[in-house]
This record gives C-alpha cells, structure tokens and sequence, in this order.
C-alpha cells in the first residue's frame, strides 16, 4: 500500500470525524472551526483524486470565504455564553436518535448499492488547464448561469443586510 | 503529481457519510446558522461525489460540476446569512421555528 493511499484514508477520517464534531457543537466559533478542519481534509482528498484545481478552490473558497463569512455573521450577532446554553437547552442528546437513524438508514441502503462494483478511480490527474478548456468550450452557458446566481444572490443579500444596517443605525441614534 | 487508485466506492461511501452527517444536522439542529453549516456540508458532499466520478474517467467535468456547486453554494450562503441577520433582529434569537408564519 502506497503513501499516498494511506493518506487517502487518514484524510477521510479527518473528515468524518471533524463535521461529526461541527454538527454536535453547542459554540457557533468552535463548530466553524471543526468545518474548516473538515473542508481542509476533503481538499487533501480533492489533491490526491488528482483535482488540484478543486483542492484550490475548496481551500480558497469554501474555507477561506464562506466560513469566514460565517465567522463575520456569528461575530455580528455577539453570540456569548447565553447563546450556548440556550442551544444546549434545545438540544437534549435523545434529540439525535430519531435523525440519526433516518439517515444512518439511508446511509447503510446506499452502501448496500454501491458496494460490490469494482471500479476504481483511474490514478491520472486532471490539469487545470484541461478544465479550463472545457469550462469556456461546451460548458460556456453554464459559467454564464452561475453568474447570473452569484449576481442573484448579491442583490438578495444586499437588499436583505440593508434594512438591517438602516435598523441598526437608527437603534444606535 | 499521480492520483491515488482507490476503489471509487470507498470516495463515494466518504461522500454520502459527510452527506448523512449534514442531513442529521439539518433534521436535529434549531439554530438557524447551524442549520445553513450543516446545508454547507451537504453540498460540499455532493461535490466530493462529482470530482470522484471525475476522477473515474479522468475527465474534467467532475471539476466543473464542483465549480458549479461552488457557486451556488455562495450564493446561497449569501442571501441565507442576510435571512439570519434580519431574523435575529426581530425576534432576538435564531430559533428556526420562529420564522414559521409568514406573515410581512
């Protein structure tokens, strides 16, 4: 077994284990923290796929801004010490059974499905150049619809954080 | 730079475990920001599953998609943080429940 498979594994734990962790969290910051550790390792599987490209772009942009931007919001908000017990009060631990087992369930049928085909990924990395190309060749239209989205949202957001700032200026005068 | 050889259902059980994990979270949580981590970690999931399928036929596409979902995950991040905003001023708290009526 190579290095690098051994990685494969040791990142996919890393994974598992850090959004297991996010999710349970009752502290917004720590469980911010515990989904960066989780986008990181989901790069190092990215990388050793042979995505460098989308390695790049889960480290730059899912880790890098929206979590970030997430911190910003948590930070807004001031969440102290009376946000976390009230969020342990609306999170007694038998609150997990019932989700857990839904979608432990639908996890073990999709197991079931997959397993026993033995495909394995081709080992050849894809450049970023090759997804350059394809990205501004037959794939064009749809770089123009994602940023028809990414406009979509920068106007939704601005309206929606607007009225708050306005809100929160007035509170301040 | 070589690709590891992995079985691609080993990629894909890894994918759907962080998705069911995500799902958990949206199911159980309150909170309306843990609510939007836990969609975060869904999709980013869902791009695992197409940079594998990607890296199966060692075609870009996978890469493509994810760059799709990338965005789309931005985007909605954007507009659901402004929903947080506005939430915790009207009612003090990010209680999800209390966004039930939608009344103006």
């Amino acid at each position: 077994m190579s290095l690098e498979i051994v990685l494969f594994y040791l990142a996919a734990l890393v994974a598992l284990a850090a959004t297991g962790l996010a999710v349970t969290r009752t502290n917004a910051s720590h469980a911010l923290i515990y989904l960066i550790i989780s986008l990181l390792a989901v790069a190092v599987v990215f990388y050793l796929l042979g995505a460098a490209f989308a390695a790049a772009l889960e480290v730059v942009i899912y880790a890098g801004a929206i979590v970030v931007f997430f911190l910003f919001v948590v930070m807004m908000l001031n969440l102290g010490r009376s946000a976390e017990e009230q969020e342990r009060r609306w999170l007694p631990p038998k609150m997990w059974i019932g989700p857990g087992v839904l979608s432990a369930v639908l996890l073990l049928e999709m197991i079931a499905l997959i397993a026993g085909s033995d495909a394995a990924t081709s080992g050849t990395p894809v450049p970023p150049k090759a997804v350059g190309i394809e990205l501004f060749g037959p794939y064009l239209l749809a770089v123009e619809l994602a940023s028809l989205l990414l406009l979509a949202g920068l106007v939704g957001a601005f309206h929606l954080g607007r009225r708050y700032m306005r809100a929160r200026r007035e509170e301040i005068e | 730079m070589t690709a590891v050889n992995v079985p691609i259902e080993h990629v894909l059980i890894l994918a759907g475990a962080l998705f069911a994990i995500g799902l958990a979270g949206v199911l159980v949580r309150r909170n309306i920001i843990f609510l939007l981590m836990s969609l975060e970690i869904m999709m980013n999931a869902c791009g695992l599953a197409f940079v594998a399928a990607g890296a199966r036929w060692a075609e870009a596409d996978g890469q493509i998609m994810f760059m799709l979902v990338l965005s789309l995950a931005a985007a909605e991040v954007a507009v659901g943080l402004g929903l947080v905003l506005q939430l915790a001023r009207r009612f003090d708290h990010l209680d999800i429940d209390a966004a039930s009526e939608l009344s103006g």
